[in-house]
């Protein structure tokens, strides 16, 4: 009898409101978890119909072709896509982005610093499809006008500059869609890349300066060499955010489907794996042409995830190598 | 109270209002004098045309009613009906064996058709040039390369055709525009219907890919030398160049509103409503003055509406009134939106589809 | 030597050019960006189209499904987010915790057509039967409760730790402090977060593509498809239709101005704390 009144009090004292409250708290807190586990359950179930009937095919294969009795799909062209704009995205985005914050870092007044940063973190405020908007009625006249079709008149040979057939490049293409991207991940890869360059330790300044360095050389050898892995993780970052981004690319890509969305060319409309989907997914006539999207949004979350784990364990890494430096 | 409070509190206080407004609205209106509402979804090809008549509709003829039809695609619209999340859905091609599995008893009722033109860029020549269908798939086969191939010079005896090779363009996007282009050349061609087939999108054998109706008229009219295929309702409103397409009579007709309604009046044998439509074809018709490349568009919609949930006798009886209307005095709004209007074969067929239209097994119109 | 250091200082200026020059380029697009929304949005700008449904030539029904869904939106995810930053500011000193602040990032980083992927299977096939408001609230929700997550997690952070131990030492219950002392010390901190994922949500286009599908109408209830500002530019910037295109600016043009003006007073506010 005693023992049990003595439990009841103990339960009594663990019923207290810190305790509800922290309980409460970690089970809200939980449903992270929850909607992560829901999202690869829904993803995986979905994309089981179409990976048993077509196998390897479908991460190697290019038809897609949703005919009844001519079934088969394959993704490559889509995961080559994703990867060919997000490429594009940082050989344009990522030096831009550096330049950027080099200018912000090292070389800004004092006064001009904030509405500048300011300035570059409204790029990232402006919505995905307004990027889409512009650069589907405004951007593409420019492009088509003044980069592809003198590109292609005089370097159309080129395999990666040609039209098939020979066409004058209309300007919703592989490039566009590089572009649109780069410009929408200069704000994350610049404002990480400038936190790095700041925290860069003034000492190593010092010295460089002392010995006679210019301004420049200071910041090309000894500033960025040091940053040089904290660059590297805001690349990465940058390369998450290409990958994810939806909206603003399905508009100005191209929407090719099949074996001619292989991008083989800049200037030829091609398809990352968001843009079929937001192109595809509502209008899936069948259960398996379904399973087929599914499947590819399935293949474009473990691109995304994989690319942002492997950012966050570089960010990590560096974090704990700068926390023991010696300063 | 500092300025991120009072934005956060001016945000809430809009927020609840405008919630509390709507909830009002939507709740205080006694059932029966709401405006039975409407949804459908489906293919864009008609939606500028049911709109324009729902418009008409709603604010002339019978004013409590609204009728929601916000595009989406064919495939969504197939794939709402299928799901019954909608009580009508609008298609460019008939439901296939399967898809009439799913949603067993559904009428395909013709509301409108178009037409897709071939339109090219040749400097010097006018619109107008003559092909025939053999012609055109070869073109986009490649066993036409050049311009002045005998087998387009001697069908246009009149102009001299450029030695120049022939730049070919079609949809990089799936469409339904293509699945009908598709499907006239595997009809005119046995070489292409054994190599390529029909489709939304297929493997096209070269040529330049451009996204819309509006990407492919943009390539067309920037490539000297092109030649790419386009819906008629673009074609007309944008004044393209395009070619006259020989017909089984023998004819060289131009794509026009009229000569698209004259391809539909010579259909003969359409099936009942809720039949199979899957071999419902426009292409190539009898009719002396019927232009080859046709396209139907259909409403899709449950003969029995209650299998509809939200449904009831007024929505029926709503639903089956503006679809009447749709197909009868609609169609004089057709014409100025570039549409073609119903031939009354095809009315008939509809009548006769919206007259066994039931809501619990009462049939809502008799006319 | 007086060569090669002239060099050098002409290498210096030209790197200085070269890094202004790529801010220059970077802005460039905002600009032209904000220029164009305005002057060719600004011309649609009416009472009747800001208030007519979409039959009569207005966007009365996008702003509205905007303001309807920015406020589910808020009432599902913003309590989820604070608790869960709560929860990793105030009791995260475990692995547990170290886990979630993991699955959160995680969550931050996932494409937002995939969260209307798993928002369409779940609520639009699987709860409610329909496309529906609802459905868009969620998918919006599993993007707003991450980042608010993480934005009350390093609000909180940032409140010293004596405040939190006078208070205990006073005898207050640690739920009490939490939420009376703790949270309202960085309650300045929590809006600005909360202020800045709305507006990100707000201009979200890919998870209500999948899950509100759009619509000529008002709201017609919760079980019913609605139209929203992101998804009706989306629709008519792709019609094959001049008129049409040209109406999606006006479109850009309002959700741009919730967007920025939300953005943009909460920086003013932050700054004007600060100059204090």
């Amino acid at each position: 009898m005693s023992k049990m009144l003595m439990r009841l009090g103990n339960l009594k004292k663990k019923l207290t409101g810190d305790n509800i409250f922290r309980v409460l708290s970690a089970t809200v807190a939980t449903s992270a978890v929850v909607i992560l586990v829901v999202t690869a359950y829904v993803l995986s179930t979905g994309a089981i119909p179409v990976i048993q009937r077509f196998g390897s095919y479908f991460f190697t294969g290019t038809s897609w072709n949703p005919v009844e009795g001519r079934e088969l799909y394959g993704a490559l062209p889509y995961v080559l896509g994703t990867l060919a704009t997000s490429c594009i995205a940082l050989i344009i985005g990522v030096p831009l982005s550096i330049g950027i914050a080099i200018f912000l870092a090292e070389m800004a007044p004092k006064k001009v610093r904030v509405p500048i940063s300011y300035l570059i973190e409204l790029l990232a405020a402006v919505p995905s499809v307004i990027y889409g908007l512009w650069g589907l009625l405004v951007f593409r006249l420019w492009l088509q006008q003044y980069v592809e079709i003198p590109i292609h008149n005089y370097l159309g040979w080129i395999p990666i500059f040609a039209t098939e057939g020979g066409g004058v490049p209309v300007g919703l293409d592989l490039l566009n869609g590089g572009i649109i991207l780069a410009i929408m991940i200069i704000p994350t890869v610049a404002s990480v890349s400038k936190e790095v360059l700041t925290a860069v330790p003034d000492s190593i300044r010092e010295g460089a300066y002392s010995i006679g360095a210019t301004k420049w050389e200071v910041v090309r050898h000894w500033v960025l060499s040091y940053g040089r892995s904290g660059i590297f993780g805001a690349v990465i970052l940058g390369l998450g955010r290409a990958v994810g981004e939806t909206i603003a690319v399905t508009m100005v890509v191209g929407n090719a489907i099949g074996p001619n969305a292989m991008p083989t060319s800049l200037f030829q409309p091609a398809q990352t794996m968001a843009s079929l989907i937001a192109n595809g997914f509502l209008e899936a006539p069948n259960p398996l042409d379904k399973s087929a999207y599914i499947g590819v949004g399935l293949t474009l979350l473990l691109m995304s995830l994989l690319i942002n784990v492997i950012a966050h364990i570089m960010m990590a890494r560096i974090l704990k190598i700068k926390g023991g430096a010696v300063e | 109270m500092n300025n991120t409070m009072k934005i956060a509190l001016v945000i809430i206080i809009v927020a609840i209002a405008i919630g509390s407004v709507v909830a009002y609205i939507y709740l205080s209106a006694p059932p029966a004098l709401q405006p039975a509402v409407l949804h459908g979804a489906g293919a864009t090809f008609p939606a500028p045309f049911i709109n324009a008549t729902i418009t008409y509709y709603t604010a002339n003829v019978q004013t409590n009613v609204q009728i929601d039809y916000p595009g989406g695609g064919s495939g969504a619209g197939i794939n709402a009906l299928t799901d019954k999340t909608v009580d009508f859905a609008g298609s460019d091609a008939p439901l296939t064996a399967s898809q009439r599995a799913a949603a067993p008893n559904a009428l395909h009722i013709p509301e409108t058709i178009g037409a897709i033109t071939v339109a090219y860029n040749l400097p010097g020549v006018p619109t107008g040039l003559n092909m025939t269908g053999q012609v055109i798939a070869d073109i986009y086969l490649g066993t036409i390369v050049k311009w002045n191939d005998q087998a387009l010079q001697s069908l246009n005896p009149g102009t001299t055709l450029p030695d120049q090779n022939i730049v070919t363009v079609h949809r990089s996007d799936s469409s339904g525009t293509t699945n009908w282009f598709t499907k006239y050349l595997s009809l005119v061609s046995s070489a292409w219907n054994s190599s390529i087939g029909s489709g939304t999108s297929v493997q096209w054998p070269g040529g330049t890919g451009s996204p819309g109706n509006s990407g492919v008229a943009a390539t067309v009219q920037s490539t000297q030398y092109a030649v790419g295929y386009i819906e008629l309702a673009y074609a007309l409103q944008n004044a393209i160049t395009v070619a006259k397409i020989q017909n089984p009579a023998g004819n060289w007709i131009a794509p026009s509103l009229a000569s698209t309604t004259a391809a539909a009046e010579a259909l003969t044998n359409l099936p009942a409503g809720d039949q199979d439509w899957g071999s419902v074809s426009i292409l190539n018709t009898a009719g002396q003055q019927a232009y080859p490349i046709v396209t139907p568009t259909y409403i899709l919609v449950y003969k029995e509406l209650n299998v509809v949930p939200g449904m009831d006798q007024n929505k029926a009886t709503q639903l089956v009134r503006f679809i009447w209307y749709l197909v009868h005095d609609g169609q004089s709004l057709a014409s100025d939106l570039e549409y073609a209007p119903l031939p009354s074969n095809v009315v008939q067929v509809d009548e006769a589809s919206i007259n066994s239209i039931t809501f619990n097994g009462q049939t809502l119109h008799s006319h | 030597m007086i060569n090669n250091y002239v060099f050098r200082k002409v290498k210096n200026r030209l790197f200085f050019v070269l890094c202004l020059a790529c801010v220059v380029i970077a802005v460039i697009p905002l600009l032209s960006i904000l220029y164009e929304v305005v002057s060719r949005g600004a011309p649609f700008l009416s009472l009747q189209f800001l208030t007519n449904d979409a039959l009569h030539g207005g966007i009365g029904p996008a702003i509205q499904g905007t303001l309807i869904l920015i406020g589910l939106t808020s009432l599902i995810g913003i309590p989820v987010g604070i608790l869960s930053g709560v929860y990793l500011a105030e009791f995260g000193d475990n692995k547990y915790a170290s886990f979630l602040r993991a699955i959160n990032d995680v969550l931050t980083e996932f494409p937002s057509i995939v969260v209307g992927i798993t928002a369409y299977s779940v609520v639009v096939i699987g709860l409610i039967g329909s496309y529906s408001p609802i459905a868009g609230a969620v998918a919006l929700s599993i993007m707003l409760v991450p980042i608010v997550a993480r934005t009350t997690d390093e609000s909180l952070k940032l409140v010293p730790n004596s405040v939190r131990e006078a208070s205990l030492a006073l005898g207050i219950r640690k739920w009490k402090t939490t939420l009376r002392i703790v949270v309202p010390a960085a309650k300045s901190g929590v809006i600005t977060g909360i202020l800045l994922a709305t507006a990100r949500i707000a201009g979200e286009t890919a998870p209500i593509l999948l899950t509100i599908l759009g619509s000529n109408y008002f709201f017609q209830g919760f079980r019913s498809p609605m139209d929203a500002l992101p998804l009706r530019i989306f629709r008519d910037a792709r019609w094959d239709n001049p008129r049409v295109q040209a109406e999606a600016w006006g479109v850009a043009l309002i959700l741009i101005l919730i967007v920025l003006s939300l953005n943009i007073g909460v920086r003013l506010a932050a700054r004007g704390r600060f100059k204090r």
